[in-house]
């Protein structure tokens, strides 16, 4: 498995060395093209964009990509069996590190795995994966994420994104420029060597022409590849392709897309959220869905070597490196297990709105009401009785004639808050922040997240 | 003469740094694997840890809502009590299994009890020693698989040069004899 790692680190270092040729190969030809002898230049404007593009990307591209997606980390407490899946993943992997999980509420089933380091990687998940796919399935989804990021693809994919950025943004600017100042040049031209220039011109069009669809097919190739290896990894991990593959065809079936994605994410997602079913292409990050299924199912074991069998079979020529399969023993795939969905539809609304920060109340008629954050009346009317509910907060505890001992607290007023009964419960701090106590909550005090008050839990 | 000895030199230099090189390429890539296997091996302990310290909060749950179930209830702290002072490894990995019997047991029989069934903290705990079962798999499927990898490496050529040369021992399989027996309890409970 360590092999498969370094493979794939030589194919990435072989593909940027590629871009980079692209690139710089372009610069030159670019300069060349608008003031002859100037190509060293046009050489230092590609190595300037490909800087400026890099920088972008390596200042916070995950965190706005969560921002975007409204995507919110969720904790053991919140889904412990999501936790659970993701765990034994990690162990079966030999990751070596656990992801950060996030739930995006979305009804479109999907996920997507981010982070270039170790400790700001994530498992991204959307509500409706979580309550369509059952426990083999979700753990089949999960181990494909868990496999990207055991392969280092999302350093990949997001080098390789900014490679391709570069060579894009370099062949728009080669090419306006040379219809701005067409005009200009083709006066000067016309005294002489007017059909060397012409040559000249047509071959370096072909190049600002060629450049960008090279690139954009090494990219896209690159990214297809690693879709299978991830598929690969799944199988290895989980014992049991057939998750993963029902899970493909479950999310590829549903008819509601990913409402948070652009061209820049889709290719990290689990199944290209963009593709029309069945329209993968050259210019497609992810291979057709229903060839992955296949692929999947005609697996004779669970190891890469029965992988790269069936994607010969399938799909023809070789996916896996040869020292990753002589590796590999044989593995024999498990025997499916009962468990049904994770969590169920109303579970996971509980889930997104505590991640969320809402305060949730139960009236006395029975019905759930979501409190936003930043809500600063005192009580809330509820719209199904109208009876008014007084609004969670913490108190100031009342002096006791015969005080027992106290720890002080470094806090000027020592608060605290009255706990109602033993399930999930959230209340208001004094700064206005809402704070989630889980069921398992057993400590006798809790730290406020917005102001860093302790709170004392009575 | 002077100048095709020095070229004869040179390249014999460079040859034995390229071999070199390759040498501590190779040594570095079987520490790397051994390291790997025994992690494996260490992440095993730790899950099975854990489920030792969830069975006590499991059995004072269900002692709550079925207590005259208390022959099962004690099996599996004997169970659990057997797998701690366990020495060898054989003697271990039977008790494991052992527990592993008196756990199906102690979860078949929760379904009788519907009030048992509905508790939270019973449920969470179930998840738990279910996932943990899980985990003790993974962890252990894993070690098979760094072992299998670690094993090939150290037996083909050219590796096997280095490997011996160096001292790396065959590592063993954690097998777990059958499936169908693991499943099976191995006692009765009347």
């Amino acid at each position: 498995m360590w092999e498969q790692i370094q493979a794939n680190r030589r194919r990435s270092a072989g593909l940027i060395i590629g871009m980079v040729m692209i690139l710089l190969v372009l610069g030159y030809v670019g300069g060349e093209l608008l003031a002859p002898g100037v190509g060293i230049i046009g050489v230092a404007v590609a190595l300037v964009i490909w800087g400026i593009q890099m920088a972008v990307y390596a200042s916070s591209p995950q965190s706005l990509l969560l921002q975007g997606a409204f995507a919110r980390e969720i904790h053991k407490d919140d889904s412990p069996q999501l936790f659970n899946v993701v765990e034994e993943m990690v162990l079966a992997s030999g990751l070596g590190f656990m992801p950060k999980i996030y739930l995006v509420e979305d009804p479109a089933p999907n996920a997507f795995a981010v982070g270039r380091k170790p400790e700001n990687s994530g498992v991204i998940v959307t509500s409706g994966l979580l309550h369509r796919l059952n426990r083999d399935e979700l753990q089949g989804v999960i181990a494909h994420e868990i496999g990207h990021l055991k392969n280092r693809d999302v350093q990949f994919v997001t080098l390789a994104a900014v490679m391709l950025g570069s060579v894009v943004i370099l062949s728009e600017i080669i090419w306006r420029s040379l219809r701005l100042g067409g005009r200009g040049r083709n006066r000067s031209s016309s005294r002489g060597g007017g059909q060397a220039q012409l040559i000249l011109l047509v071959i370096a069009l072909l190049l600002v022409v060629t450049g960008p669809l090279l690139a954009r097919l090494l990219y896209f190739a690159c990214s297809r590849k690693r879709e299978y290896l991830a598929d690969a990894s799944s199988a290895q991990f989980t014992r049991y392709p057939e998750g993963l593959a029902s899970a493909l065809e479950k999310i590829s079936r549903t008819p509601v897309t990913v409402g948070f994605v652009s061209k820049a994410t889709a290719p990290m997602f689990i199944v290209n959220p963009l593709a029309a079913a069945g329209g993968a292409g050259w210019f497609s990050t992810h291979p057709p869905t229903d060839e992955r299924v296949r692929i999947l199912r005609a697996m004779g074991g669970a190891s890469f070597g029965a992988y790269e069998a069936a994607f010969r079979k399938t799909h023809g020529g070789a996916l896996i490196g040869q020292q990753s399969l002589r590796d590999c023993g044989r593995v024999y795939i498990r025997a499916a297990s009962t468990e049904g969905p994770v969590e169920s539809h109303a579970d996971i609304k509980f889930i997104s709105h505590r991640a969320m920060g809402y305060l949730r109340l139960r009236c006395n008629c029975g019905l759930e009401i979501s409190v936003p954050e930043g809500y600063d009346q005192n009580t809330i009317r509820c719209i199904r009785c109208g009876s008014v509910l007084p609004i969670p907060t913490v108190i100031a505890p009342p002096l006791l004639p015969v005080a027992p001992p106290v720890i002080p607290t470094p806090d000027a007023t020592p608060l605290q808050y009255k706990r109602a009964g033993k399930g999930w419960e959230s209340f208001r701090c004094a700064c206005g922040r809402t704070i989630q106590l889980s069921p398992n909550f057993a400590a006798p005090q809790v730290r406020c997240g917005g102001c860093q008050r302790l709170i004392g839990i009575a | 003469m002077s100048s095709l000895l020095l070229i004869v030199l040179l390249a014999l230099a460079g040859a034995v740094v390229l071999l070199l090189l390759w040498v501590a390429g190779a040594y570095n890539g079987l520490i790397r694997l051994r390291n790997q296997v025994e992690n494996a091996w260490s992440q095993i302990d730790v899950q099975l840890k854990r489920r030792h310290d969830l069975i006590p909060n499991l059995v004072e749950t269900v002692k709550g809502y079925a207590a005259h179930e208390s022959k099962t209830l004690e099996n599996v702290i004997k169970a659990r009590n057997m797998a701690i002072g366990a020495k060898s490894v054989g003697e271990r990995a039977e008790a494991e299994n052992f527990l592993t019997g008196t756990l199906k047991s102690l979860f078949a029989v929760a379904e009788a009890y519907p009030n048992l069934k509905a508790d939270q903290n019973f449920l969470r705990l179930q998840e738990e020693v279910t996932s943990t079962e899980n985990k003790v798999a993974y962890s252990r499927q894993f070690y098979n698989d760094s072992v299998m990898t670690f094993n090939t490496r150290r037996e083909l050529f050219p590796t096997n040069i280095i490997a011996n040369m160096f001292n790396f021992g065959r590592r063993e399989f954690f097998e777990v004899k059958d499936d169908a027996q693991r499943e099976a309890p191995q006692v009765k409970f009347s």
